[in-house]
């Protein structure tokens, strides 16, 4: 069955001899019809859903449900944050780690915070991510956050060699995970650094499992591919705003739709001060960064 | 004799030519068991627990893996480039040299894609971009392309050897309307693995210091300098240890010829410099680690140095005539350039292009000793691929080994 390949939970059991026997095992798969998501059609795509429900729900002793759902029509999503506002918490890094099921050992994060001087502006060679202080904000910086920027013309759905990663039809740069071939050409692309590899088997513990999934989104990822924010596609989807959003103390972080005239994210765009992260290199982010006040 | 009498000569014969040897051979052969043993045991770590035992992270997600890689590629190209004088020119001299450059060519494949093997992270995957079982991203993916383009190439060099291999051994003169069209096409198919591998770099505008339109032609430059390089030092050896006759004037013509691409390569490379430091754009700061550090990270300024140094040394050597006929100084400039582009084209184009990363951090990258294994490892592959296709190629282009039971089957066709 496609399945058995495609949702093999890591590459650590397997034996050096063995990685032949499942490449062998691959090719008569795909001769069934494993095909990447992208193919998938919707009615076999449920079934392998359910697939996927069964396992992890197995592995992590709890419920699991992995939603399907695609884009709905006449949303496109964009994002917007306030850099006059963010106070360098973290607080989104974390809430995304617990709602997007990543590794905690190896730790992987799909929001870096950099710390910036006040005075040299937005300056990629002078910021910080590894700021430490006892308390934030701290005077003379300021701190802007950086995930996926879910570009109109994103470099790395370019050059992915599998057509493992692409746009959906709401805006959302995804990752089909079972079709990552780790080759990490898109990490090199992408001028964000945004995307990352699970260098090591990721590890997630169960009682810290986020059962609430997406199967473009924050289902288990498997040592080998790479992984990225997904504008909490399960959330999104179903009409939520990504938990970064939510957790955000000061109200920095804005979510909406950009083809509603009356949205939060078109009020800004139309009226505040908005910038765009490396807008030389034409990516056409949807991620904007703005100055509320 | 038919075919199917032929081929299983053909074989026998050149399993007897591989399996016989002197003790340097057998020793040679021993070596390389013993690092293809010891890259497969890292390989097999690796596999198990992940790249995390490479020093690669998301900051720097290549490393020495795709630096070989590329390296290799413009050894593949440019031993088949040196076709072109002996083939338009019809020069005599280089052209017994040619099929050198062809088993070069097809053992330096061979690494290529080991080591693009080795870098991914779910090898048992490979398959997913294979036309027709999996899904390829075409033309959008250079990747794509160059995956393409390196397994044609293959296809195409190891046809020719093959064929005229298998014909010298029956003693039958290769086939033109084979071959000729065929080394035809792998000149314009050398040029484009490279260009391919370039465009690769070249295409990714997040880093500035491969989205530069100098690196293509800067590609095919440095490799008409380590192709030849290898190859030179190649059929010196052979001239030295098989009755194997190679004329001086080939062997000068083809140091001259790499003066001219050490140069160019050079000129290239300084134009770069010269574009980076005048304008000294915050794009110069790629260049400006590289060559002298930035703040304490001063890693990989002793590599750039030491490789200005080596093919600044090649080319006053071979653009000399009487430095390029002395055999000593020709050993030290093809061993000199040689190790100049390896680390110009290895870590000197990949670490540099990823450090600081897309967010400006710097990440010290140095290659563990699992990645050195492994490395090694393919090099030792690839070394035995083409020692041991020397093996059957030498002899039975001397003439010392043939499998025509009737002599007169020779010059009946």
């Amino acid at each position: 069955m496609a399945t058995e390949e495609m949702h093999e939970s890591g590459i650590s059991r397997r034996e050096f001899a063995s990685v032949a026997a499942a490449a062998a095992a691959g090719l008569l798969a795909t001769a069934c019809g494993n095909r990447r998501l992208y193919d998938i059609p919707k009615d076999k795509l449920r079934a392998a859903v359910a697939e996927m429900e069964k396992e992890y729900s197995a592995k992590y002793g709890k419920a699991v449900t992995v939603s399907d759902a695609g884009p709905m029509p006449g949303v496109v999503f964009a994002y917007a944050l306030d850099i006059s506002r963010c106070v360098g918490c973290r607080r989104c890094v974390y809430a995304c780690v617990a709602e997007n099921n990543q590794s905690r050992d190896p730790e992987v994060q799909w929001i870096r915070v950099l710390s910036m001087d006040k005075s040299k502006g937005i300056d990629f060679q002078d910021a910080d991510p590894y700021y430490q202080p006892e308390t934030v904000p701290q005077d003379g910086r300021f701190y802007v956050p950086t995930a996926c920027q879910h570009c109109r013309n994103a470099p790395c759905t370019k050059v992915c060699p599998t057509g493992a990663t692409w746009t959906e039809k709401d805006g959302i740069v995804v990752i089909d995970y079972d079709w990552c071939i780790g080759c990490r050409y898109c990490m090199a692309a992408c001028p964000y650094g945004a995307r990352h590899f699970n260098w090591g088997k990721p590890t997630l513990p169960s009682d810290q499992v986020n059962p609430d999934m997406h199967v473009l989104g924050n289902r288990p990822r498997q040592q080998g591919v790479v992984e990225k924010c997904t504008f909490c596609i399960q959330r999104s989807r179903a009409g939520r705003y990504p938990a970064c959003v939510e957790v955000c103390p000061v109200g920095a972080r804005k979510f909406g739709n950009l083809l509603d005239p009356n949205s939060e994210i078109r009020y800004i765009i139309e009226n505040k001060r908005v910038l765009l992260l490396k807008q030389e290199l034409n990516t056409m982010p949807k991620f904007f960064y703005f100055y509320g006040t | 004799m038919s075919f199917s009498q032929k081929f299983p000569r053909f074989v026998t014969g050149s399993v007897q030519l591989v399996t016989r040897g002197n003790t340097t051979y057998w020793v040679w052969l021993a070596v390389l068991a013993v690092l293809i043993l010891s890259g497969a045991d890292a390989f097999a770590a690796q596999v198990r627990h992940g790249l995390i035992v490479t020093a690669m992270r998301d900051q720097v997600s290549w490393g020495f893996y795709i630096g070989n890689f590329t390296f290799l590629v413009g050894v593949a190209a440019a031993a088949v480039v040196l076709v072109i004088p002996a083939y338009v020119y019809d020069w005599k001299p280089i052209r017994e040299i040619v099929i050198f450059g062809e088993l070069l060519a097809v053992s330096a494949i061979v690494m290529c894609l080991l080591f693009v093997l080795v870098d991914i992270g779910r090898p048992d995957r490979f398959w997913h971009l294979l036309p027709g079982f999996g899904h390829m991203n075409f033309p959008q993916s250079i990747l794509a392309w160059d995956v393409i383009v390196l397994n044609l190439y293959f296809i195409v060099n190891f046809i020719v050897v093959t064929h005229i291999l298998y014909r010298a051994f029956h003693g039958r003169h290769y086939n033109k309307k084979i071959v000729v069209p065929l080394v035809l096409l792998s000149i314009p198919m050398a040029v484009g693995i490279h260009t391919v591998t370039a465009f690769l770099y070249n295409g990714l505008a997040a880093r500035p210091y491969w989205n530069s339109s100098i690196l293509a032609p800067q590609f095919l430059a440095s490799a008409f300098c380590s192709g030849p390089a290898i190859l030179l030092a190649v059929v010196l050896l052979l001239r030295k240890f098989t009755r194997f006759e190679i004329q001086d004037e080939a062997v000068w013509k083809i140091a001259e010829l790499m003066a001219y691409a050490t140069f160019i390569n050079l000129f290239l490379h300084g134009s770069e410099a010269f574009k980076e430091y005048y304008s000294n754009t915050e794009h110069a700061l790629y260049t400006r680690y590289w060559f002298q550090g930035i703040g304490e990270h001063r890693t990989l300024v002793p590599f750039a140095w030491t490789a200005v140094l080596l093919n600044v040394t090649a080319f006053v050597l071979f653009i000399i005539p009487k430095a390029r006929r002395n055999p000593v100084l020709l050993y030290t400039g093809c061993f000199a350039t040689y190790a100049g582009c390896y680390i110009d084209k290895g870590m000197g184009l990949i670490i540099p292009g990823l450090t600081p990363d897309a967010l400006g951090e710097i990440y010290v990258y140095y290659p563990t000793i699992a990645e050195l294994r492994v490395a090694a490892g393919v090099f030792a592959l690839g070394f035995l691929v083409f020692t041991l296709m020397l093996k059957v190629a030498v002899p039975i282009l001397l003439g010392e080994f043939h499998g025509a039971r009737d002599p007169r089957a020779a010059v009946t066709h």
